[in-house]
């Protein structure tokens, strides 16, 4: 294989990897803020509880985002180093935005909400949690500015010369014509897949007759929100689609399968599978659905992919499968949720076990759904990497002038050679492979220990020497056992 | 091409973001390097915990300084990190065994489990620090650049491996080595404070010998290092306050004012990425092939705009970094205190 075809499955691999987990500490890190807000609100203790026992599986997860965080960041100039030369004097001010404003904000307060119980104030330690969930927002606004630049270019201009694109106006680039709405969906999907991830295990607990009363009020909490997003999700995905329509219109043909322009007004495949060598797609169709919900009209047709020069056309399959398993599982969502949230306010949600158990296991949705979304955006734009001026000639004919081509991005192809790249994937995909094998074996272990029974947590400072002494005891007497997993042992499986 | 003040200025703050990172970083690095001279469980866990709650933010000096060098110096950003790929992805890979060996440590109680990590957090701080003085020794010593701006070829890690950057990789583990163990001695208490005293001793005294090493070394090879302080007289003075420094550090060991070690060994840092600075300016990368193909500064630089969003980003940003890293490292002070939530 060609550099270029290994540098995007490593572009690929570490990306959706790390995808992993920025939306769960994104979503988790709201619904922490809530708890945490309801326990000094009430005072109640189980609150208190909660947060601790969420806030130490927000740190698994943070330390696996930072540790793959870092892998992005200095790909941009191992692999794609043409790319990092045209783009550095437009992209890098949001990357370095970012640590400054974000990354510097999440890691030093994280400190706070998972080693300083004890050392702070119960308010202080409120705001350090408030200063976490905003330090993980602020990280999805930059990449995702940075990242919506390059699909919907704007406040720049190419200097001839040098060969790269330069910034014009600053403000222009933050609001692109894409940005904000795309933030808000991203946003949304990280909203969504954190209140799964705690009806996951909260259900599971329910089921199991376990740690009921903390279970039926974090899961409470969690499917309140988590419904209000999945429906804000049908709005926001509607914005995001004609959007596309607008600035990407080959992309919006591949999510659809629009391979031939029609006449009249097109159709909008519910479930398919499209055909590439036969410009074909098999599916049910509704007549008349996208040119409605593109143009809010009943006639003017989709402009298909006929309408761009074959090397301008992004590959159809990929985008389109994963554009419409995104689009179902949002579907499923609304109606899991609002179907939920009817039963819990009748009260009898928590009797429903086939219900539960369907909450068990749609976390995993969430995540693929979140994982398909950037799929079929980010393949949806090919064959570029940064998306080019789209004009529509009079002879309904588009033409694309300018960005930048994914195969111009790379990095020079006598520095860096197919097996180099080759030897990364292969170590990448290694240790990600053993890294998520570990990451859900640690999961497991804290969601079978659960939380702490709830107690009136102690004043700052008093708990300390006794934890202290009592640990330093049992470790003598067990050599390398800890005080905490011993409890958590004899407690046994309940 | 002349230097404009934007872009000096963005070399000078490059500078400070590599020079925190090596000071913050570089204790917590230190105590991974140290840790294999822990005796038992309990010591290992304090070892950890003492860095506990503060590596990840020390970390994120390395990831804004990567980002600011992407913004302010594409060029050298993207010739630097192609042309050593492979390092650069071992580098990625020691970072990311750092940071979850030290979170997931804890997690089990089995011993096969605790061994494995302990051995991951060592392993992976050692070989990183070493990796940063290879890159550094890199530099000073050029780099295959050719005249489009790239390396002409890819370079392999062996090749990497000369003799000077692996003194200057090795002078950097004993300098972390040092400095992590000062920070351990501040943290600790009891019998494992008394066998800290004893590192800082004997770290000294491998610093000190690779600091005679890789001085002469320079002097005597490297006309680069020489050559800056012909242009810059002043650069001197750096040199000598650095030796001051130097000298503090056995002075205060041996008056058992660890604190004050420890700023001395903040200080030697920073003036070595001080030395460093001086020694590359006014290029960012030197080419092996002839100074006509020099990365300069100017050459490599993003435009005046985006140099002074950047400057207007950062006046912004700084002040609340600096306030929230004071309000973290007040929160955490004293000595290491294991409970519930540690590691
Ligand atoms: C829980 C996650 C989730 C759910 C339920 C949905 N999405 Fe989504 N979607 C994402 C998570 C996501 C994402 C991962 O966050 C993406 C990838 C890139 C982006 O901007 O957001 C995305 C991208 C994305 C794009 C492509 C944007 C682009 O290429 O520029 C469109 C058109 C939609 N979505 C539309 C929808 C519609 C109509 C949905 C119907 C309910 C929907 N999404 C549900
Ligand atoms: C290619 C693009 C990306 C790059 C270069 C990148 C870079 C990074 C880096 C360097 C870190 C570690 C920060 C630290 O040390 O504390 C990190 C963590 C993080 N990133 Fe990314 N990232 C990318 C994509 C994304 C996306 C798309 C999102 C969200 C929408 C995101 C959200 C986060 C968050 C929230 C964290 C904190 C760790 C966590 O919460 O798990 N990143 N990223
Ligand atoms: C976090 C969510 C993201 C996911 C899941 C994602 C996913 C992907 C995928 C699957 C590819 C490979 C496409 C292909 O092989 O055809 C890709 C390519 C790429 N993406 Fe993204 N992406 C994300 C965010 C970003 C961001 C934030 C940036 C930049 C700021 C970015 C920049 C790129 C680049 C440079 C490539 C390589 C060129 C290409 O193949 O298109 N991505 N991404």
């Amino acid at each position: 294989m060609d550099v270029e075809t290994l540098s995007r499955i490593q572009f690929a691999i570490t990306i959706m990897f790390h995808y992993l987990f920025p939306p769960l500490s994104i979503g988790l890190g709201v619904l922490m803020v809530t708890m945490e807000g309801t326990y000094l609100r009430t005072g109640d203790p189980q609150y208190h509880a909660m947060t601790r026992f969420w806030s130490r599986i927000f740190a698994v997860n943070f330390a696996m985002g930072v540790a793959t965080g870092i892998v992005m960041e200095f790909q941009f100039g191992t692999n794609w180093a043409n790319y990092a030369r045209f783009v550095g004097d437009v992209f890098g001010s949001a990357l370095a935005a970012e640590g400054i404003f974000a990354f510097f904000l999440e890691s030093g307060f994280l400190a706070v909400l998972v080693f300083g119980w004890d050392r702070v104030s119960p308010r202080m330690h409120f705001f350090a949690t408030c200063m976490v969930s905003l330090g993980s927002i602020f990280s999805a606004i930059w990449i995702v500015v940075a990242n919506s630049w390059m699909q919907t270019p704007a406040g720049y201009m190419i200097d001839p010369e040098q060969h790269r694109a330069v910034i014009t106006d600053f403000w222009a680039l933050v609001f692109n014509p894409s940005s904000m709405i795309r933030l808000f969906h991203v946003l949304m999907g990280a909203f969504i897949l954190g209140s799964f991830f705690v009806m996951s295990i909260t259900a599971y607990y329910v089921l199991r007759g376990r740690h009921l009363d903390f279970a039926k009020k974090s899961f409470t909490i969690a499917l309140g929100f988590g419904t209000l997003c999945s429906l804000v999700m049908l709005f926001s995905g509607d914005l995001q689609a004609r959007v596309v329509g607008f600035h990407q219109p080959a992309k919006l043909a591949a999510f659809e399968g629009v391979f031939k322009t029609e006449p009249g007004p097109t159709g909008m495949y519910l479930i398919g599978w499209p055909d590439p060598a036969t410009q074909t797609v098999y599916g049910v169709k509704v007549p008349y659905m996208l040119t409605l919900l593109m143009y809010r009209d009943l006639s003017t047709p989709i402009d298909g992919l006929d309408r761009f020069r074959p090397e301008d056309r992004p590959p159809v399959r990929v985008p389109f499968m994963t554009y419409h398993l995104m689009i179902g599982l949002g579907t499923a969502f609304v109606g899991l949720t609002v179907l939920a949230s009817y039963l819990r306010w009748k009260g009898t949600l928590f009797e429903k076990r086939w219900l539960l158990w369907v909450f068990v296991f749609a976390v995993g949705g969430a995540y693929l759904a979140n994982q398909a979304g950037w799929v079929s955006a980010e393949v949806g734009r090919q064959p570029f990497v940064v998306y080019p001026k789209v004009e529509k000639g009079a002879d309904g004919m588009y033409t694309m002038t300018g960005g930048m081509r994914t195969v111009d991005g790379i990095s020079n192809r006598n520095v860096v050679v197919a097996s180099q790249v080759l030897t990364s994937i292969v170590l990448f995909s290694l240790v990600y492979a053993m890294l998520f094998a570990i990451w859900v074996f640690v999961l497991n272990t804290k969601i079978q220990h659960g939380p702490g029974e709830p107690e009136k947590p102690a004043l700052p400072g008093s708990e300390r020497s006794g934890f202290f002494d009592a640990a330093a005891t049992l470790v003598d007497r067990q050599g390398t056992t800890l005080a905490f997993e011993t409890r958590e042992r004899s407690k046994g499986d309940e | 091409m002349e230097i404009t003040s934007l872009q000096l200025l963005w070399f000078v703050l490059l500078g400070i973001l590599l020079a925190g990172y090596a000071i913050l970083d570089g204790f917590d690095l230190g105590v991974g390097i140290l840790h294999p001279l822990a005796r038992d469980d309990r010591e290992r866990r304090v070892m950890m915990n003492s860095i506990g709650p503060l590596w990840d933010g020390n970390e994120v000096w390395l990831v804004v300084f990567g980002g600011a060098l992407f913004a302010a110096f594409p060029k050298a950003y993207a010739a630097a990190f192609s042309g050593l790929y492979l390092a650069f992805i071992l580098l990625l890979f020691c970072l990311i065994f750092r940071g979850v060996s030290m979170e997931f440590r804890s997690k089990r109680p089995e011993k096969i489990w605790r061994t494995f990590w302990d051995w991951s957090f060592f392993l992976a701080s050692t070989l990183a620090t070493f990796l940063f003085g290879v890159a550094v020794g890199n530099s000073m010593h050029g780099l295959p650049l050719g005249k489009d701006g790239d390396f002409v070829d890819s370079v392999r890690l062996v090749q990497m491996l000369h003799p000077f950057p692996v003194c200057v990789g090795l002078f950097a583990v004993s300098a972390f080595a040092l400095h992590g163990a000062i920070y351990l001695n501040m943290k600790t208490e009891g019998e494992l404070h008394n066998r800290v005293q004893r590192w800082m001793w004997t770290a000294f005294w491998c610093f000190l010998a690779m600091y005679v090493i890789v001085t002469v070394y320079a002097i005597v090879a490297i006309p680069r290092a020489t050559s800056s302080f012909r242009n810059y007289p002043w650069a001197v003075l750096i040199v000598g306050l650095n030796m001051l420094a130097i000298a503090n550090i056995p002075r205060s060991i041996y008056l058992r004012r660890p604190l004050r070690a420890f700023v001395s060994s903040a200080c030697t840092i920073a003036a070595f990425t001080f030395l460093f600075g001086i020694a590359l300016f006014p290029n960012l990368i030197v080419s092996t092939l002839g100074p006509e193909h020099d990365l300069s500064i100017a050459r490599a630089a993003s435009t005046q705009k985006t140099l002074g969003i950047m400057a207007i980003i950062a006046a912004l940003g700084i002040p609340f970094v600096l306030a929230y890293t004071a309000v973290i490292y007040w929160v955490f002070r004293g000595k290491v205190v294991l409970h519930d939530e540690s590691y």
